[in-house]
């Protein structure tokens, strides 16, 4: 049987750190690539005696995060303790929500060839991140780095509603979208601060009983985390297929080699004795808290696409470009209030300033740009009017880049404005057909294809500052068109 | 009569009047350490240095006029198991050694900030499990009182000290008696305050949800005034009450007359011992004398106490006690090939016996399958034990009972059988289970003048009235007057 016959279902754990200044229970820096064990204090070292104070802000952001995702809030969860034993651990067990969690039931749209799926989402929890070990193969030694321990995380655990690895890119992505525009999130799957669980199994087409289901752990970027679901569904497939049974088990993935790998299978699965914090009180969230957080909700990046498709006219595509990040979206906005022709202001944004930004290689972004909107709104209506040829424009754009001065200022300084004065245009021209008289013969006499060259003439006599239509008019007018 | 031999407020007073320095009294106690110890055993470090270096500052505040507290000078010491910054902190266990803390617990900071020299550490039962000290990894603490005898546990060490005026008060913890058991066996008053009424912040954990930080001292006035300084709210303490505290001292001589007294029916089981019970029952008859009321209440649950308790403590034991790993601090085994063996040899080697017992049956009571069988099921008898505390305190002020069903025991006594051993705390772990307050007074002597204890336990918060009913008792009677024959 083939893999067509087959149905993958597929459900996400994702781990996204949030944006607080502190950790989730002491007052230690969150502060990505300190030195090793700097940002760290009695409580989140687990020392004897020391006791967890919640951090309000990580209450903040899970409503925050609870909302945009149309979850519901619950008035009252409750902190748990999830017990295992790991050097990174220094408690011996993490502070987590278990039974109780803080949100619930929300969902979130996706695209999808055959058009938009809403993937629901079963819970939002918040939580303690670990440390991390560090082996030295070559001393033999392994060091630990408490850095990260306690710094807070929200675990967002979707339904297994996708149904394959396209699809299970396309929710991270989304989801990575929507917690950035709250700025709950940096989105940085590099440094592991947005990373995710897969849960992935596969059932015969038809069957309403889902399959056996694997885990995949702990991976962090769009690329592995295709291959890892595409190459576990095919893995369920073929050992289905020779008779055999999936084990359900918790898995790697190799990135170097392709392939997943048993990390621990349900037998030696820990038993993690969840039971209630005795050290924190139920968690209560007061419905003042709640509205203050849906009121300060932005526009989420779903709905604004639809507001630039309907508001701007923009195509789909380019609104789905503009509106992957707020900044971006912002940005243009700001420069469509003085701007008409939203269209070729798109256009400017996905060509050279969409260009300009790659080249600085993360060094300038969008909200970092040393220009204003205004300043370039003025420069795509000097397009515009005719003042700046098109090629003279994305000089001025990447002076402006580099920069900062006015467009108008460049302008002057490097003697780009274009030449619309007609007088001044027909002189050259005159000058250009005099100097090629035969040519003009052969142009009259039908050839004519070597109009182009009379254009060049007079753009190369005029150093390309011609206005190209009023040289184009008055060539056709001379030459008797 | 030696300086040793004065209460709290005694000294206090002479301190006030500039009859004697702080330093003197901390010298004199640690004169006293030095003869007595070796049989009491009841210091597991102490920190000469700094107690003088804290007495020397305190006699400075005095001539300057601004003492910290009413006992500032005083010398106290603490149990093993506060957090005490640059002094070594082991919770009378060996997977603690060669620890020293890099913190001191809220409440050290308090006794710091008020002026009292910290004469040292006092031992304990391992990680606060036991009723008689001889589950600490450095050996038994004698009881003052009688020499082959333990003065009770797991603050055990705290009550002989101060029993044996090595130091004139001392801090101990009570997660199911730990404080009133040693009180009751040594001839002091103590008291565990309403859980949440003083910081844990620094106080290695037992149990959590259990545990609580109470002071320990000759008499009522002394325990009252020790408390006034550890009461207060601590931030750095989720489960900490933002909830001031009244003034203790104020209202102690206030008397009974008008109050209702509830004798719990249940209290008075079979095996208790004779003498207890005939001199409890004198101490509430002297009440009723007094002018209170004596009113039978009904506990119906008490019979689940101990079974409750022998779950719930284990279980957030066995997770309070998963960081001693020895990963980052304390001992480690360093010949363990791989992680899974250093932490198996580790705690193998570092933990004891009864630490180990607690932990397996935490364990066990937490692990998937058991769960609800046993820790759920004993957070609903909890909520039925709190619930009949509530009903009892609509008909009475205050509840009183034996501390203890038995006076001290003889060391090795009991060591043999858990069981019999944790029948000990059968009359103060339902106070624990409610969170309530709950205070042992000395109330009498057996024939072989070994004391005995009466426990008074009341409504949440309610300390001063706990105080001024048990100051009634000590007013008309010199039992807290009596010092042991050391």
């Amino acid at each position: 049987m083939p893999l067509s016959d087959f149905q993958p279902v597929i459900g996400l754990e994702v781990h996204a750190q949030l944006l607080t200044k502190s950790k989730i229970f002491c007052g230690c820096s969150t502060e990505f690539g300190a030195e090793p064990n700097r940002n760290t204090c009695p409580v989140c070292l687990g020392m004897p005696g020391v006791l967890p104070v919640l951090n309000q802000r990580v209450v903040e952001f899970a409503v925050r995060t609870g909302l945009a995702l149309g979850c519901t809030i619950k008035k009252t969860s409750i902190w748990s303790r999830k017990n295992y034993f790991y050097p990174d651990l220094p408690k011996g067990y993490q502070i987590t929500q278990f039974d109780q969690p803080i949100c619930e039931w929300g969902k979130l749209t996706i695209d999808t060839p055959e058009g938009e799926k809403v993937i629901n989402i079963r819970r939002i929890h918040m939580e303690e991140d670990a440390g991390k070990n560090v082996h030295d193969a070559a001393v033999g030694e392994s060091l630990v780095d408490l850095n990260r321990a306690g710094v807070p995380l929200l675990e967002i655990v979707s339904e297994p509603d996708l149904r394959n690895a396209d699809e299970a890119v396309e929710y991270l992505k989304a989801l990575r979208e929507v917690l950035v525009y709250l700025g709950v999130n940096d989105g940085n799957l590099e440094e592991g601060s947005f990373r995710c669980d897969a849960n992935v199994s596969v059932m015969r087409k038809g069957d309403t009983k889902y399959g056996t289901r694997v885990e995949l752990k702990n991976i962090n970027s769009y690329r592995f985390i295709k291959q890892a679901i595409e190459y576990e569904i095919s893995r369920h497939v073929d050992v289905i297929e020779a008779g055999g049974k999936i084990d359900q088990e918790t898995r790697l993935w190799d990135t170097q080699r392709y392939e997943s790998r048993s990390m621990r299978s349900k037998e030696e699965a820990h038993d993690y004795r969840y039971f209630p914090e005795p050290d924190l009180p139920p968690l209560h969230v007061a419905d003042a808290l709640i509205d203050q957080m849906a009121q300060g909700l932005p526009e989420l990046p779903r709905p604004k696409l639809q507001r630039f498709m309907s508001q701007y006219g923009l195509p789909a595509y380019d609104a789905k470009l503009l509106c992957s990040e707020r900044p971006l979206a912002e940005f243009f906005e700001a420069c469509a209030q003085h701007s008409k022709d939203y269209k070729k202001l798109s256009n400017w944004f996905q060509g050279e300033l969409a260009r300009l930004l790659n080249e600085s290689a993360g060094a300038v972004t969008i909200s970092t740009l040393k220009f204003t909107p205004a300043q370039l709104a003025e420069l795509l209506t000097a397009v515009e009017k005719g003042t700046l040829s098109n090629n003279a424009a994305k000089d001025v754009l990447g002076e402006m880049f580099r920069t900062g001065k006015a467009p108008d200022a460049i302008i002057a300084e490097k003697g780009l404005a274009q030449v619309s004065d007609s007088g001044a245009v027909e002189a050259v021209v005159d000058e250009i057909l005099a100097k090629n008289a035969g040519e003009v013969e052969k142009y009259r006499a039908g050839k004519k294809q070597i109009f182009g060259f009379f254009v060049g003439q007079v753009m190369k006599a005029m150093k390309g500052k011609g206005n190209p239509t009023l040289v184009n008019d008055l060539l056709k007018k001379k030459l008797g068109d | 009569m030696e300086l040793t031999d004065l209460s709290m407020l005694e000294l206090a007073a002479k301190l006030a009047a500039g009859e004697v320095s702080s330093v003197e009294v901390t010298r004199a106690c640690l004169a006293r350490i030095a003869q007595v110890d070796g049989k009491v055993k009841a210091f597991l470090c102490l920190d000469e240095k700094g107690a003088l270096a804290a007495a020397e500052a305190s006699d400075a505040r005095r001539k300057a006029g601004s003492p910290a507290s009413p006992l500032d000078g005083v010398p106290i010491g603490v149990k093993d198991l506060f957090l005490t910054e640059g002094v070594p902190t082991t919770a009378g266990s060996r997977i603690l050694e060669g620890f020293s803390p890099p913190y001191d617990s809220t409440v050290v900071g308090l006794l710091k900030k008020a002026g009292l020299p910290i004469v040292g550490k006092l031992n304990l039962d391992e990680f606060a499990m036991g009723s008689s000290n001889e589950s600490s990894a450095y050996g038994p603490t004698h009881n003052p009182w009688a020499l082959d005898r333990t003065p009770g546990g797991s603050s055990g060490g705290s009550a002989a000290a101060v029993a044996a005026r090595e130091v004139f008060g001392a801090l101990g913890t009570d997660t199911g008696g730990s404080i009133r058991q040693p009180a009751a066996f040594t001839n002091l008053v103590g008291i565990k305050p309403t859980y949440g009424r003083v910081s844990r912040y620094g106080v290695i954990a037992y149990a959590s949800s259990l545990d609580q930080v109470g002071p320990m001292a000759r008499t009522v006035p002394d325990t009252a005034a020790l408390l006034q300084l550890i009461a207060q709210h601590d931030p750095l303490d989720s489960t900490s009450a933002p909830v001031e505290a009244p003034n203790y001292s104020e209202d102690l001589e206030g008397g009974v007359r008008g109050l209702k007294l509830g004798v719990p029916r249940e209290y008075f089981i079979e095996g208790m011992d004779p003498e207890v019970e005939a001199t409890v029952r004198q101490a509430m008859a002297a009440y009723e004398r007094l002018g209170a009321t004596l009113v039978e209440v009904s506990l119906p649950h008490t019979k689940y106490a101990l079974a409750t308790y022998y779950l719930l403590a284990p279980a957030e034991a066995s997770s309070n006690l998963a960081r001693y790993d020895g990963v980052r601090y304390g001992l480690r085994a360093k010949d363990a090939k791989g992680l899974r063996e250093m932490y198996g040899q580790s705690r193998d080697r570092g933990f004891g016996s009864e630490v180990k017992h607690r932990i397996m049956l935490g364990t066990y009571a937490l692990s998937a399958g058991y769960y609800d069988a046993y820790y759920v099921r004993a957070q609903k008898v909890r909520t039925l034990i709190r619930q009949d505390f509530t009903k009892a305190f609509e008909q009475v002020d205050a509840i009183l009972s034996p501390a203890s069903p038995v006076p001290p025991f003889k060391l090795g006594e009991k060591t043999d059988n858990p069981l019999s051993m944790y029948l000990m705390d059968v009359f103060t772990l339902p106070c624990n289970l409610a969170g309530l307050p709950g205070l042992s007074l000395p109330c009498g002597f057996t024939k072989s003048n070994l004391p005995i204890g009466l426990q008074i336990l009341g409504k949440p918060f309610d300390e001063a009235r706990l105080l001024r009913i048990a100051r009634a008792f000590e007013r008309e009677h010199d039992f807290s007057r009596r010092l042991a024959p050391l």
